[in-house]
C-alpha cells in the first residue's frame, strides 16, 4: 500500500503516473470551457467510429449555477474532473479502477466500495451508456459509464469512461472539511497554497458575473453565433480546393458546440431561460452535437478509410 | 436424476432489478426444459449484486423418444400441395426434387431426409404421401446447452448493454457462466460458448475479501463455499441479517430502527455480505423535522433512520456496508457521518430560507406558483389554487367545514411546492406545508390541510377526517377532475397521464368514509363557473380589475340562485361583454389562456357517469354487485354518491334475503306479464286498480299488502331511510307469491282483467320507488 497522498496536486499526479501506467495516453486539458470531462473531444469525438482508443486527463469544468462565493464546503463553479476513456472498454476495467484509487490511497480492505446503479444521459450530447456511481464509505468517488450512444450514433465498440471528481475526493482523502483549506501543494513547501488561496477570489468573482453581471444580450447573440458557425463548417464542401483533398471540419464544428453548451449554461445561471425554453435549447445543442459527430465519423480518426 | 445449477456472473446488478430478474432466469429456463421434453422435480432462483443463479432439482436425464406419423396429400396431388406439405416437415427443396422424391415414392422407395421417413399408403384406393418423424431422446446436458442460451440471448432485463467488441447483451458485462449437471456419480460441466464466455464449474466469491475462483459440485456445495467466501446468496437472508442486527444494536442503544420494507429489500440487493454499522448524527441536524431527517438519509445515502422512542426524534442512522475490516467498520463509519453531515448542512440551508419565507406569509412562493403552469389549457397553479379556493367555500357548507378556513387553507395549501425543501425532495410536499403554515402561525386546521388535502392517494391510504381537510381536498380533485373534462383529456384504456381515476376514487372515499352527501352535479357547475369568471375577470383588464372581487361575488350568488336575470342590466351588459371578449381571445394573451373553459352539461353528465363507474369498481371490492349499483343508480338523486351507496347497501342486504330474492322474481313475473299486456293492448295499466274487483282472497289480501308497503316506503324514502323502505317491499314477496299461485290474470272478465293488470301495475311502481329492480340480474 502506497503512503497517503498529501496534496491536492499529488492526487493528481498519481492518477496520471497510475492511467499512464495502463496505457492511457495523457492528455492536456482543452482549452475551452466545458461543464464536464465528457465534453473534451478526446471523449465525445473519439467514442465514435471503431478505432481503439485510450487517454487519460484533467479537465477544468465550469458549472455557473453551482457558484457559491467559494463559501460552500464543496460546491464550486470551477472544478476539475479526471477523465479516462478506453475503447474498446477492457474486460477487467472494474479492476483497473479499482488500482487507481489503491494508488491515490484509498486502501480496498479498510473502505466500503460499493458500484451503485447510475444510468448515465446527456441530453446536450445526445449521448446515454449505463453503468455506476462508485461509492466509498457513502460518497460518490467517481461515475463509472459503458457508452452506448454518442450524438445518436451507437458506440461500435463501447468505450469504458471513467470520471472523477478530484475536489470531493482529494477532501476525502486528504481528510479536510472544506475543499478552501485543502493543500493544493506539499503543505512542507518553502511556499505552501491551499486551495483557497487559489481559487477563493475567483469563485467569488465568477460567481458575481455569472449570477448578476453576465451580459445576457451579448451571450444570446454568441449562442446563435456558435450555432451558426456551426452549421457554416459543416456545410462547407469538405473538398479543400487550396489542398486539392478532402478536410472534413469536425473538430472546428465541435468547438462551436461546446461554445454554444456553455453560453447556454451561463444563461442558465443568469435565470433567463424559462422551463419550456430550457427544453427547447437543449435540444439546439444536441442538434449542433450530432451533426459533429455525423461529420466525425466520416474522418479517418472517425473510421473511415484514408 | 441430475441436479442443475447455473450461476451468470456479471458486473453489479442494479438491486432494483435482482429479484425479477431471478425470476425470469427460472421461467425461461424451467420452461424451455419442460417444452424441449424435460420434467424437473423442483426450481429455485436466487440474486446477489453480482450474480443471478438458478437450481434445478431431480431433471430427467434425457428426452423421451417421440414419433410422430402425417399423411400428405395423394400423390398426384397438384405440386403446390406437395410442397406445402414438404416445408410443413422442414424439407425445404426447389420442386424439382420435390417432383423426384415423389416419383421415387410411386415406384416403391422409402425415402429418408434427416430425421423424416417418407413413403406411400393406399387408402380409398389411391395412393397418399405418408410421413414419420423420429425424435430420437437428447440428453438433458444438450437440451440446457440450448435453452441457457436462448435464455441469456433474450433476456428480458429492462435495460441492457453492450461492452467491449461484443455484440451480446445483458445488464452490466456477464463474466462467467457457471453450468453444471450433478448426481451421485459427481458434476458435469455442460459445455456453452457464449460470444467468447465459456462455461464452468467455477464462481468467485466477494469481491474484496475473497480472491480467486472456487469449483464447485452441487447446489449446497455452492451455498456453501460462496458463504465461506463472504457471499449470503439468498436475499432474503441478508435481509434478515440486515435487520436483526440493526434492530439489536438499536435496542442496545436504547433506541428502535424506523421500519422501511422497501429500503430494506433495496440495501439487500447492494451488498453480498452485509455488514450493520450504527452512526450518529451531528447534533446540529437534530432539530430538523424528522421526515427531512428521514428522507434525506435515505435518498441520497441509504441509511435506516433510527429513533429515540421516548422523544420520537431521529437520532442516530443504520448504513450497511458490504465489508468487515480491521477496525470495525470504524473508518467506514467515519466517512458515512461526514458524507451525511454534508448532506443535511444542504437540508438545513433549505429549511432556515423557507422558515423565513414562511415566516413572512409565503408571498413569494405564491407569486411563482403563477409562473408555474399547471397545464397549458387550464393554466397556472396559480390559477388552480385560486379556483380550488372558491370551490372549497362551495363545498364546505355540506361538509360541516368553516368556509373561511377551507378557502384560508386552498389558498396556501400549493404554496409548499415552490420551497426549497419540495424542490430537493418532492416526496415531502403537503408535509412541509404542513409546518411551514404553523411557522406563519396560521390556524391550526389550515396546517393540517395543507398536509392532508393530497390524501387519499392510493386506495388504501387513509382517508382525512378533519372538515377543512375534507373540503380542500375535495375541491382540489374536483377541480381537476372538471378541469380535464372541459377540454376533454379523459383517461382512455390504459392511459391515465393526471391520474384522474385515483382522483375520483379519492372523491368517493372522501364522501363515503366521512358520509358527507354532496351533489356532484351542483358542484360541478360551480367549478365550471369559477373557471369562466375568473379567467374572464382576470383578462378583462384594468377597468374591471378594481372591482373584480365585488363582481365575481355577485356574479357567484346570481348563479347559485339561478337568477343571472337578477342582476342589474349594467352588470349584465359587464358579463355579455366579457364573455364575448373571453371567446374572442384577449389581445396579446396566448390563446390557451384567453379561452373560456366550460364543462356543458354534456361533459358534467359524463364526468358523472365516471364517478359511477369508479364507484362500481369500488363497491365491487367490498362485495356489492354491479347491477344492484345500476339498480341505485337509476333513481333520482344519483349525483349524491353516499345517498347512493346507501340505496345499494340496503338493497343488496335485501336481495340477499330469501324474502327478497323471492320478491324480484315476483316483480319480474309481474312486470313481465305487464309489459306484454300493455305491448299486446296498446295501452298503460297505470291507474286505477280498484279493491272491489277484487274476486280471490289472494287478490284481495295483495291490495292490503301494498296498501301496507306504500304507506311504509313512502315516509322512508322521504326521510332516505332505505332499509325500512326495503324491509316494507320485502313483505310483498308472501302477498305476491301467493297471488300468482291461486289468481289468473287472464281471467275472462276483462273487467277483471283489467284490475289485475292494474294491481301488477301498483307492484311496479311501489317495487320502482325503491330502486330500478329491472336492472337486477337474477337468478332464473
Amino acid at each position: 500500500m502506497a503512503e497517503k497522498p498529501r496534496s491536492f496536486q499529488e492526487i493528481i499526479l498519481r492518477l496520471q503516473t497510475y492511467w499512464a501506467g495502463r496505457g492511457c495516453a495523457i492528455l492536456q486539458p482543452y482549452d475551452m470551457e466545458v461543464g464536464a470531462g465528457t465534453f473534451h473531444p478526446a471523449t465525445t469525438l473519439r467514442s465514435l467510429g471503431s478505432k481503439p482508443w485510450a487517454a487519460a486527463y484533467v479537465q477544468p469544468s465550469r458549472r455557473p449555477t453551482d457558484g457559491r462565493y467559494g463559501e460552500n464546503p464543496n460546491r464550486l463553479q470551477h472544478y476539475y474532473q479526471y477523465q479516462v476513456i478506453i475503447k474498446p472498454s477492457p474486460s477487467d476495467l472494474q479492476d483497473i479502477y479499482l488500482g487507481s484509487l489503491e494508488a491515490i490511497g484509498i486502501d480496498a480492505s479498510m473502505h466500503d466500495i460499493r458500484f451503485v446503479e447510475d444510468d448515465w444521459e446527456s441530453p446536450t450530447l445526445g449521448a446515454w451508456g449505463l453503468g455506476w456511481e462508485v461509492w466509498c464509505d457513502g460518497m460518490e468517488v467517481s461515475q463509472f459509464t459503458y457508452f452506448q450512444q454518442v450524438g445518436g450514433h451507437d458506440c461500435k465498440p463501447v468505450s469504458g469512461e471513467l470520471t472523477y471528481g478530484l475536489e470531493r475526493l482529494a477532501i476525502y482523502i486528504l481528510g479536510v472539511d472544506h475543499v478552501m483549506d485543502m493543500p493544493f501543494n506539499d503543505p512542507q513547501s518553502p511556499i505552501p497554497l491551499t486551495y483557497g488561496d487559489i481559487f477563493k477570489q475567483t469563485e467569488q468573482e465568477y460567481a458575481r458575473w455569472n449570477f448578476d453581471v453576465a451580459d445576457t444580450d451579448v451571450l444570446l447573440q454568441h449562442f446563435k453565433d456558435a450555432e451558426a458557425e456551426c452549421q457554416r463548417i459543416l456545410d462547407t464542401p469538405s473538398d479543400d480546393p487550396k489542398k486539392d483533398m478532402k478536410i472534413i471540419m469536425a473538430h472546428p464544428a465541435y468547438d462551436q458546440c461546446i461554445k454554444a453548451s456553455h453560453v447556454f449554461n451561463l444563461l442558465d445561471a443568469r435565470g433567463v431561460i424559462s422551463v419550456t425554453e430550457r427544453q427547447a435549447y437543449i435540444g439546439r445543442v444536441r442538434a449542433l452535437a450530432k451533426m459533429c459527430a455525423d461529420a466525425f465519423v466520416q474522418t479517418e480518426a472517425g473510421g473511415q478509410a484514408a | 436424476m441430475p441436479d442443475l445449477l447455473i450461476e451468470l456472473f456479471s458486473e453489479e446488478i442494479p438491486a432494483r432489478m435482482q429479484k425479477r430478474a431471478s425470476e425470469d432466469l427460472k421461467k425461461l429456463v424451467t420452461d424451455g426444459l419442460v417444452e424441449a421434453g424435460l420434467t424437473y422435480a423442483g426450481a429455485a432462483a436466487f440474486a446477489t449484486p453480482r450474480r443471478l443463479t438458478l437450481s434445478v432439482e431431480g431433471l430427467t436425464a434425457e428426452s423421451k423418444a417421440t414419433l410422430q406419423e402425417r399423411r400428405g396429400p395423394a400423390l398426384d396431388a397438384k405440386p403446390q400441395a406437395i410442397a406445402g406439405f414438404m416445408r410443413g416437415l422442414d424439407i425445404e427443396a426447389p420442386d424439382s426434387i420435390y417432383r423426384k422424391y415423389v416419383e421415387d415414392i410411386r415406384n416403391g422407395e422409402v425415402i429418408t431426409v434427416g430425421e423424416v421417413m417418407l413413403k406411400s399408403i393406399e387408402a380409398k384406393g389411391r395412393q397418399f404421401l405418408f410421413a414419420s418423424i423420429e425424435n430420437r431422446g437428447r440428453m438433458a446436458a444438450d437440451i440446457v446447452a440450448e435453452v441457457l442460451e436462448a435464455t441469456i440471448r433474450n433476456f428480458p432485463w429492462p435495460k441492457s448493454m453492450r461492452w467491449g467488441e461484443g455484440t451480446l447483451k445483458w445488464v452490466r458485462p456477464l463474466h462467467s457462466i457457471l453450468c453444471i449437471l450433478s448426481d451421485e456419480g459427481g458434476a458435469e460441466v455442460v459445455p456453452l460458448d457464449i460470444d467468447g464466455i465459456t462455461s464452468g464449474d467455477t464462481t468467485q466469491g466477494h469481491r474484496f475479501m475473497a480472491k480467486g475462483a472456487t469449483s464447485v459440485s452441487s447446489f449446497d456445495d455452492y451455498e456453501a463455499k460462496l458463504k465461506r467466501a463472504y457471499v449470503v446468496l439468498r436475499a432474503d437472508e441478508r435481509a434478515e441479517m440486515i435487520w436483526h442486527d440493526a434492530t439489536n444494536q438499536a435496542f442496545a442503544a436504547g433506541l428502535e430502527v424506523v421500519e422501511d420494507r422497501g429500503l430494506l429489500a433495496e440495501v439487500a440487493g447492494l451488498v453480498e455480505w452485509p455488514v450493520v454499522l450504527l452512526g450518529r448524527i451531528d447534533d446540529d441536524f437534530l432539530g430538523l423535522p424528522p421526515e427531512v431527517l428521514q428522507t434525506s438519509m435515505k435518498e441520497h445515502q441509504k441509511f435506516f433512520s433510527v429513533k429515540n422512542p421516548k422523544t420520537g426524534r431521529i437520532e442516530r442512522f443504520v448504513t450497511v456496508a458490504n465489508m468487515e475490516t480491521a477496525d470495525n467498520g470504524a473508518t467506514i463509519l467515519a466517512g458515512n457521518q461526514k458524507v451525511l453531515s454534508a448532506r443535511l448542512a444542504d437540508a438545513k440551508f433549505f429549511w432556515e430560507n423557507d422558515l423565513r419565507v414562511a415566516k413572512a406569509g409565503m408571498e413569494p412562493w405564491l407569486d411563482s406558483l403563477g409562473n408555474v403552469t399547471f397545464h397549458n389549457k387550464l393554466g397556472s397553479q396559480q390559477d388552480r389554487v385560486t379556483r380550488v379556493a372558491a370551490l372549497a367555500r362551495e363545498i364546505a357548507p355540506d361538509i360541516g367545514a368553516d368556509p373561511d378556513l377551507a378557502t384560508q387553507a386552498a389558498k396556501v395549501a400549493k404554496a409548499d411546492l415552490a420551497s426549497e425543501m419540495v424542490y430537493e425532495f418532492p416526496d415531502l410536499q403537503g408535509l412541509m406545508g404542513r409546518y411551514y403554515a404553523e411557522a406563519a402561525e396560521l390556524p391550526a386546521e389550515v396546517a393540517e390541510a395543507c398536509e392532508e388535502h393530497y390524501s387519499p392517494l392510493g386506495p388504501s391510504d387513509d382517508v382525512p377526517t378533519a372538515p377543512v381537510s375534507v373540503a380542500v381536498a375535495l375541491a382540489d380533485k374536483i377541480d381537476t377532475l372538471t378541469g380535464f373534462w372541459a377540454i376533454d383529456e379523459k383517461p382512455t384504456g390504459s392511459k391515465d397521464p393526471f391520474a384522474l381515476r385515483r382522483a375520483a376514487l379519492g372523491v368517493i372515499r372522501l364522501l363515503l368514509s366521512n358520509g358527507k352527501s354532496l351533489e356532484l352535479l351542483n358542484i360541478f357547475k360551480h367549478a365550471t363557473f369559477f373557471e369562466v369568471t375568473y379567467q374572464s375577470l382576470k383578462k378583462f383588464g384594468s377597468d374591471v380589475e378594481g372591482h373584480n372581487e365585488r363582481v365575481r361575488e355577485r356574479l357567484y350568488q346570481a348563479f347559485l340562485d339561478d337568477k343571472l336575470e337578477s342582476v342589474s342590466v349594467e352588470m349584465r351588459q359587464e358579463i355579455a361583454d366579457l364573455a364575448d371578449r373571453a371567446k374572442a381571445g384577449f389581445p396579446g394573451e396566448e390563446p390557451s389562456n384567453s379561452k373560456i373553459i366550460e364543462i356543458d352539461e354534456a361533459a358534467r353528465t359524463d364526468l358523472l357517469s365516471f364517478f359511477h363507474d369508479r364507484l362500481k369498481v369500488f363497491l365491487k371490492d367490498k362485495g356489492i354487485r354491479h347491477d344492484i349499483i345500476d339498480a341505485c343508480i337509476a333513481m333520482p338523486g344519483n349525483d349524491d354518491l353516499t345517498l347512493l351507496v346507501k340505496r345499494a347497501e340496503a338493497l343488496a342486504a335485501t336481495l340477499a334475503t330469501d324474502d327478497g330474492e323471492n320478491l324480484i322474481q315476483g316483480f319480474k313475473r309481474a312486470n313481465n306479464i305487464l309489459s306484454q299486456a300493455e305491448e299486446k293492448d296498446g295501452v298503460e295499466y297505470s291507474y286505477g286498480a280498484d279493491l272491489k274487483y277484487a274476486e280471490e282472497p289472494a287478490e284481495k289480501a295483495l291490495f292490503a299488502a301494498l296498501d301496507a308497503a306504500d304507506a311504509k316506503i313512502g315516509p322512508a324514502m322521504e326521510a332516505e331511510d332505505f332499509s325500512t323502505a326495503m324491509t316494507g317491499m320485502a313483505a310483498l314477496r308472501g302477498p305476491i307469491d301467493q297471488f300468482f299461485t291461486d289468481v289468473q290474470v287472464n281471467a275472462d272478465s276483462q273487467v277483471v282483467r283489467r284490475n289485475r293488470l292494474n294491481l301488477l301495475s301498483r307492484i311496479r311502481k311501489s317495487c320502482l320507488s325503491v330502486a330500478d329492480l329491472t336492472k337486477i340480474e337474477g337468478s332464473s
